[in-house]
């Protein structure tokens, strides 16, 4: 016996143990910190081709987001504008402007510009925004304020979870209908928030939708 | 005290009592150790490289079958509308299925005192441990993705989502899970004892070293023995609820569903009847030409395989009565979808795999009523082989023959395999044999240590029992 292992081995048990349990611990620590969307995607803002401003557009300027992206409420996704949608103010204002060069040429040609698309989801999820915005649902609640960012990045981690928070608990999230593009409103308060969206959930016979074949298909 | 031992004489007991001992030849306790030890020591013999070699390939032919279907996508196996589940499920229950003897020797019959096990539950318990390794194979690959694996476990994740808890195939993976863990560690604690009896004959430093390791520093104290004792009785206890619950679980993925020809009952006992049944083919099909190879016969003697036979005819008997009962109730339900799926079953297109089943499993194992052919091992050995086939066959009549007529005739199709499905499936045969030859030739592939104390010398009392000079191992 004695002269096969050293006696020191008698402590490899518990060396091993603990290894374990401590190694253990650090990888599931780092995978549930690090791999995920929330560390992963959230904050990427990638160097568009023309440095539009929402912060001046939509905030100091009080444009409506629905100007641009007037096909929010009929259709599944919210469209990027054309760029001559761009000049119906432009051919007036920094009418001469060079950061508005491609805008211009753009406009001309009938090409569209190439913006680089910042919020997605997979493949098999279908999302639609006109069911989203008709019935309550803020652009705020996916996208942030974007009416407060100078150049768009992703606000929120659009994982499976960010949905089905919002789907099993609609009520938490509805509000007013002239009140969806206004990103900055607030609830009066939590009590008030509930009462409404429940009113809301109701009235608009918003049902908390969580069947796989409500996003898959 | 020795000497008064001396003076006890002890009487036979009557010829009628007189019970037939377990191992022959009066072989002493150090020939046991060196009979059994010594399989897996000197010069490796020629028939393993034989045996070992084609298994390897042919476990490699497997590997490549895999890589194939995960790179293309499951699309390279047979299943197809209206046959939806194929050859995965079929191969998946039967090595399941198969695995059931070793539990069922090494829990149930030790509670039960059965000391005619001790010959065979090892060897037993490793085909269960490897049959269950190619069962699990395939749950896992007919995903396709593999990768996501993982989510048949219930662990937190990005989706917010859990496994469907109402499923039977979730049930599945914990029973499956389970039934592997306990019946790991019921095997390796079992084999310590033994470990430590290869280590203390090692002459190499790496034999030294590997078999010190795995046998813990067993010592064969007092305390060690007790604690042992104690341990081995709770995983039986642990293990024999697993032995029902495992293949009654497996039943249930297609009870649980509403098909005609799934939806009985009765699938519950009928499949653990039928998985003992085919675990006891299997294992008389390994041991038989075993024990001849490796000049076993005193330890594996005529009358364990007879033992054995007669566990196939009992569960084979319980398995044919359930057969005719399906076709009973079909009758007395009523329903024309039920009478109908049973009807189609043994008269329809797939009416020659059910009568390959019904010859298997039903006719064959009614020959071990006779002792003459109980007590021939080459006809013993090539009727196991038969109960082996019905049992796969079995798996094919309520998957597929169930399945490949809908209730719309529009529905209806043939299913058949493609060669990706038969060579994956006959890989499985290289793994299970890699790993059992391997094992014959690391371990100890008989409980050494529990042979010993079936024989009469273990006994104190008896002659040649008792610590004494000479009469020690």
């Amino acid at each position: 016996m004695s002269d096969i292992f050293p006696k020191w081995t008698n402590r490899l048990p518990l060396m091993i143990i603990t290894g374990a349990l401590l190694g253990g611990t650090g990888v599931t620590a780092g995978v549930w910190y690090y791999c995920t969307n929330k560390y992963a995607n959230v904050g990427y803002m990638p160097v568009q081709p023309v440095a539009f401003s929402h912060a001046i557009h939509a905030d100091q300027l009080g444009m409506d987001c629905r100007y641009c992206h007037n096909a929010v409420e009929k259709s599944w996704y919210s469209n990027i504008p054309t760029s001559s949608l761009c000049m119906n103010c432009h051919n007036q204002v920094l009418k001469d402007d060079p950061k508005l060069a491609l805008v211009r040429e753009t406009a001309q040609s009938g090409q569209p510009i190439h913006w680089v698309q910042i919020h997605k989801v997979p493949d098999y999820v279908f999302f639609n925004h006109s069911v989203h915005v008709n019935r309550g649902l803020s652009c705020v609640e996916c996208h942030g304020q974007i009416n407060k960012m100078d150049e768009v990045s992703q606000a929120k981690s659009l994982n499976m979870t960010f949905c089905l928070e919002c789907h099993r608990d609609p009520a938490a999230h509805l509000r007013p209908l002239d009140k969806i593009t206004d990103l900055d409103w607030q609830p009066k308060s939590a009590e008030s928030q509930r009462a409404d969206g429940a009113k809301f959930m109701h009235d608009w016979k918003v049902e908390s939708l969580q069947n796989c074949s409500t996003c898959h298909r | 005290m020795a000497d008064v031992i001396a003076n006890v004489e002890v009487k036979a007991p009557p010829a009628g009592l007189e019970r037939e001992p377990l191992v022959l030849n009066q072989r002493s306790l150090g020939w046991i150790s060196d009979a059994i030890a010594g399989v897996a020591e000197g010069k490796t013999p020629r028939w393993w490289w034989i045996a070992f070699i084609p298994s390897v390939i042919a476990m490699t032919v497997m590997t490549v079958m895999i890589v194939y279907l995960l790179s293309t996508g499951v699309g390279v196996w047979g299943p197809g509308h209206p046959v939806m589940w194929g050859w995965a499920i079929i191969n998946f229950v039967w090595w399941i299925g198969i695995g059931h003897a070793g539990t069922l020797i090494s829990a149930i019959l030790f509670l039960l005192r059965q000391r005619w096990r001790t010959s065979i539950n090892r060897a037993a318990e490793a085909m269960t441990i490897f049959a269950v390794m190619c069962a699990g194979i395939f749950p896992l690959i007919h995903i396709g993705r593999i990768w996501l694996g993982w989510w048949l476990f219930p662990l937190p994740n990005q989706n917010s989502i859990w496994p469907q808890f109402r499923s039977p195939l979730m049930w599945d993976v914990f029973a499956v899970s389970t039934y592997f863990t306990v019946s790991l560690l019921f095997w390796y604690m079992g084999l310590i004892p033994d470990l430590a009896v290869m280590r203390d004959r090692a002459k190499t430093k790496i034999r030294k070293f590997a078999y010190g390791l795995f046998s813990l520093g067993w010592t064969g104290s007092n305390r060690h023995w007790s604690n042992y004792e104690k341990a081995y009785l709770i995983l039986a206890g642990l293990s024999t609820p697993l032995v029902l619950s495992v293949h009654s679980i497996v039943s249930m993925d297609f009870s649980v569903s509403q098909l005609p020809g799934w939806h009985t009952t009765i699938f519950p006992p009928y499949f653990v009847a039928g998985a003992v049944f085919s675990g006891f083919g299997m294992v008389l099909s390994l041991l038989i030409p075993l024990r001849t190879i490796l000049k076993l016969e005193d330890i594996i003697t005529v009358r364990h395989v007879e033992l054995m036979c007669k566990v196939v005819l009992a569960t084979g008997s319980i398995v044919g009565y359930a057969y005719a009962m399906e076709f009973f109730i079909a009758w007395y339900s009523g329903n024309p979808y039920e009478r109908y799926a049973f009807i189609n079953r043994a008269m329809g297109p797939y009416a020659w795999g059910y009568w390959v089943m019904i010859g298997c499993n039903v006719i064959v194992p009614q020959c071990f009523w006779f002792k003459s052919i109980r007590s021939n091992m080459l006809i013993v050995f090539i009727l196991s082989i038969f109960v082996n086939i019905g049992m796969w066959f079995e798996r094919f009549v309520i998957v597929v023959i169930s399945l490949h007529r809908d209730f719309l005739p529009a529905n209806w199709g043939y299913f058949k395999p493609t060669w990706v499905d038969i060579t994956t499936y006959m890989g499985t045969f290289g793994l299970f044999f890699t790993l059992f030859l391997l094992f014959i030739r690391f371990m100890p592939i008989i409980a050494i240590t529990e042979v010993k104390g079936v024989t009469p010398q273990a006994d104190p009392h008896h002659p040649l029992g008792g610590a004494k000079p000479g009469g020690h191992h």
